[in-house]
């Protein structure tokens, strides 16, 4: 008797799970049918969702890629039998096919497109060291810093003297405050190198560009800027106006923090201003009243006073995400520079910003995502972006009466572009919380 | 003082303005104020010249002038012979009205999505991310002019109502047509207006508004009772740790006051009813108004979304479960520690949204719903040709209502939050 045991003496082999607990019934059992209410709430979303699509497919699917015309689409579509209480039913894509080009880029001449297609990856290439720091060589930054010069030199042409010499003034002023930094001290600095670039700029600018344009005349050929249009036109107001708010937003946003009373109600004063207000009157503003606002005789097209008013738009919601940069930074950051015997913009330049900066990126490009939904209100003000080159192509008696294909397709660019950024500003989000 | 000898009695030199920290913020704050001054100077004399040059003197006068557009649109009494202030008044109450009913309706949807966003079931979490994403990746004004066609093209027409046997047919017991020019609903009519006995000379529009007045404030009273109750009903338990059952007192001072003021005023409802080619009676609410509504609440819905999904998510877990280890049931954890605090970070968002939809609903322009912007700075604009006048004004309008809803929204913060150290 002595093998007589009230507990097993040997293990049993490890059993399978049972099915319903793994795999495809298991996940199913879990998050669809975990109990009545989930099971009722899944048969009701399958029903919507074949609801839906029972509408949408069909009519997505349809054989009129080769249409030349909307009464051609009809035919084809009564053709194939697909008939819907009211006459033909189906999507006409010819439409699609035949201006997919034009809502990409407008009026702009067909041999140049090149040139909008190399400005847009090149300003990938530009970024890249910025938004993916870690996987980029940081050498790039050079060529970041000579983008803002490149980019409306592709876009809108012209001799190449042109934006050479607005860079050109950078780095004279560059050069004249260090060399009387050295001498004098950096204050005196400061105001020399802007003197002189602002003379180089207002001054000698215009007259050197013109002679060497004449002596070695390197350029492209201009484009005007009532030919742009489509999807280049609304890329190019976002990214010109988010590119030259940043440094506005920064000003704004130091402005604003700042213990100096009047600097800091100017700064408050422009960005509640800017904030309270539709961006649709500002751009009443762009059209109708900025003319007025210059001296007499002045007249500077449509499309730069957009980007005018586009970037004192972004700018004030700019100040706001990286015054949150800056109240996200710990308190000892500041003290740790104050005790470092740094100045204030010593401080700001290697301490504070780079790391205020860093936090505000997601909020960067979401200000960014914000601004390009919002380059559709130019076509109220009659610039041709996507949405106002839809009602041109409505007007061609060959697609009149077209209404979802072109909306659906715009949308759909639209959603492309912002919903990759807004995972690109989620992936950071993940990236940067290095908290817990 | 503990130094022996006291510091040398510096006199002021000139430097001193840039080199000492005590006198350099004030030397920058008026080179900087000087600056501001010279670009705002240089601008009102450049808009000055201009305006000569234009020969166009800067005066409101026109304001006054008639108007000589209809609005098809309107709250209050408005005929092309008025003025355009008023029609500037109609734009702002349309402006309004669209904003009320955009938040309202944008919060209830939000809530909802947000909420079935964090269902256990993969399916509705699923669908209502597709919606979220889906309305907040694609531009508003997109949005509302696909909604517009979507209202046009698909609803029948007032003609579809006719006849023996109609292709389309009105909803809810006759009382309610969707048609493709827009919705007629039933209006609440007052037949024992207390303006109708006597006082002739106020016209019908204020006469109503009386009647809605004297309900709102009626309203008003039972919701400041109801406080009161659910004050002394807190005070009791409290005291004795019982709480008195109140919610039949609550509803009744909710629902007979007001009931009571209907049936004195003889309220009755007044149904659209086909005439000829259209509706007649009741409220007709325009397509474009209907458009414009849904856009921007579908719009605005999916950020509320996303702000009521963070808000709840931001409860830790470990504050429900302290609060059921206190013995409190499910609804008071709710209403007492998770509410409390996810609403905390809910409301500056929300407002802020809130503030958006107010500033979006200028888009009006592109379905040609007469708004603020399509009337002062629209029409008027175009007719009178004070571009300058006419924006500011406008701008000015905004920027008041801006103003108003932050200060709102401070006020809650400032009540609300978190003291810290």
């Amino acid at each position: 008797m002595s093998n007589l045991s009230f507990v097993r003496t040997e293990m049993l082999p490890e059993r399978e799970p049972p099915l319903t607990e793994v795999g495809v019934i298991g996940w199913m059992r879990e998050n669809l049918f975990s109990g009545w209410f989930n099971s009722i709430l899944t048969v009701l979303s399958v029903l919507f969702i074949y609801y839906v699509l029972s509408g949408i497919l069909p009519w997505l699917i349809s054989p009129t890629w080769n249409a030349g015309s909307l009464r051609e689409c009809r035919e084809i579509l009564v053709a194939v039998g697909s008939v819907g209480e009211h006459g033909a039913s189906g999507a006409c894509w010819g439409v699609i096919r035949e201006r997919w080009i034009q809502l990409f880029f407008g009026f702009y001449p067909s041999q140049f497109y090149w040139r909008p297609i190399m400005a847009f990856v090149l300003l990938a290439v530009a970024l890249a060291p910025v938004l993916f720091a870690d996987k980029v060589p940081t050498r790039l930054l050079y060529f970041s810093a000579v983008y803002p010069f490149l980019f409306p030199w592709l876009l809108w042409g012209g001799s190449i003297w042109g934006p050479l010499g607005a860079a050109a003034g950078f780095v004279i002023g560059y050069f004249v405050y260090k060399s009387v930094e050295v001498r004098v001290n950096s204050l005196a600095g400061i105001i020399a190198g802007a003197v002189t670039a602002l003379i180089w700029w207002l001054v000698l600018f215009s007259p050197i560009t013109s002679w060497l344009a004449n002596l070695i005349p390197l350029g492209l050929e201009g484009v005007r800027s009532r030919d742009f249009g489509g999807m280049m036109l609304s890329l190019t107001i976002g990214v010109v106006a988010i590119g030259m708010s940043l440094p506005l937003g920064i000003v704004l946003a130091l402005g604003r923090k700042s213990d100096l009373l009047i600097v800091k109600s100017l700064c408050v004063g422009f960005i509640e201003f800017i904030r309270g207000v539709p961006l649709i009157t500002l751009l009443f503003v762009a059209s109708t009243l900025l003319n007025i606002f210059m001296p007499p005789g002045t007249n500077f097209d449509i499309i730069l006073r957009v980007i005018i008013m586009a970037t004192l738009f972004a700018s004030a919601y700019m100040a706001e995400v990286i015054r949150g940069g800056l109240a996200a930074l710990p308190k000892g950051q500041y003290e740790g520079a104050d005790s470092l015997g740094l100045n204030y913009w010593q401080a700001q330049r290697l301490i504070i910003m780079p790391q205020a900066l860093k936090i505000s990126i997601p909020g960067i490009v979401s200000t960014f995502i914000g601004l390009f939904k919002d380059t559709t209100l130019v076509s109220i003000i009659g610039l041709l972006d996507p949405l106002g080159l839809s009602n041109a192509i409505r007007a061609d008696s060959n697609w009149n009466g077209i209404v979802w294909e072109l909306y659906g397709f715009i949308a759909l660019m639209f959603f492309v572009f912002c919903f990759g950024m807004s995972r690109y500003s989620m992936y950071l989000e993940r990236k940067l919380q290095t908290g817990h | 003082m503990t130094s022996l000898t006291d510091p040398p009695k510096e006199s002021f030199r000139l430097s001193m303005l840039i080199y000492d920290t005590r006198y350099r913020s004030m030397t920058i704050q008026i080179v900087a104020l000087i600056g501001f001054l010279i670009l705002v100077g240089w601008l009102i004399s450049n808009t000055a010249q201009n305006l000569v040059d234009l020969g166009k003197e800067p005066s409101f006068g026109f304001l006054s002038e008639p108007a000589g557009y209809d609005i098809n649109q309107r709250l209050i009494e408005y005929n092309s012979q008025s003025s355009h202030f008023r029609a500037a008044i109609v734009g702002l109450l349309n402006t309004l009205l669209v904003a009320a009913l955009g938040c309202a309706t944008a919060t209830v949807i939000g809530v909802v999505i947000g909420v079935l966003r964090l269902s256990k079931n993969w399916l509705v979490a699923r669908i209502m991310t597709v919606y979220v994403e889906m309305f907040r990746n694609v531009p508003l004004l997109l949005w509302i002019v696909f909604i517009m066609a979507i209202v046009i093209e698909t609803l029948p027409q007032p003609r579809d109502f006719r006849g023996e046997n109609p292709a389309a047919s009105m909803l809810l017991g006759d009382s309610v047509a969707l048609t493709g020019r827009g919705f007629y609903i039933p209006a609440i009519e007052f037949t024992n207006s207390v303006t109708a006995t006597g006082a002739e000379e106020v016209d019908a529009v204020v006469g109503g508004s009386l009647d809605w007045l004297i309900v709102f404030a009626v309203l008003a009273i039972s919701i400041f009772a109801i406080r009161r109750v659910r004050r002394r009903a807190d005070r009791i338990q409290e005291a004795t740790g019982l709480r008195p059952t109140t919610w039949y007192l609550q509803l009744g001072l909710l629902i007979v006051p007001v009931g009571i003021v209907f049936i004195l005023l003889g309220a009755q409802l007044e149904y659209p009813a086909l005439r000829g080619f259209n509706f007649a009676g009741g409220i007709y609410m325009r397509n474009s108004l209907i458009a414009l509504w849904l856009a921007l609440s579908l719009y605005t819905s999916a950020f509320v979304a996303e702000i009521v999904r963070s808000g709840i998510m931001a409860v830790s877990g470990g504050q429900t479960e302290a609060a059921a280890a206190l013995g409190l049931r499910p609804r008071r954890v709710m209403n007492l520690v998770v509410l409390p605090q996810a609403l905390r970070v809910i409301i500056p968002p929300l407002i802020s949204q809130y503030l958006n939809l107010t500033k979006n609903s200028s888009l009006a322009i592109a379905v040609g719903y007469m708004d603020l912007t399509g009337t002062l700075m629209g029409i008027t604009l175009n007719q009178t040709g004070r571009e300058l006048e006419t924006v500011m004004l406008g701008m000015l309008i905004y920027l008041m209502i801006s103003l108003m809803i932050s200060a709102v929204m401070n006020w809650y913060n400032n009540r609300v939050k978190l003291v810290e150290r």
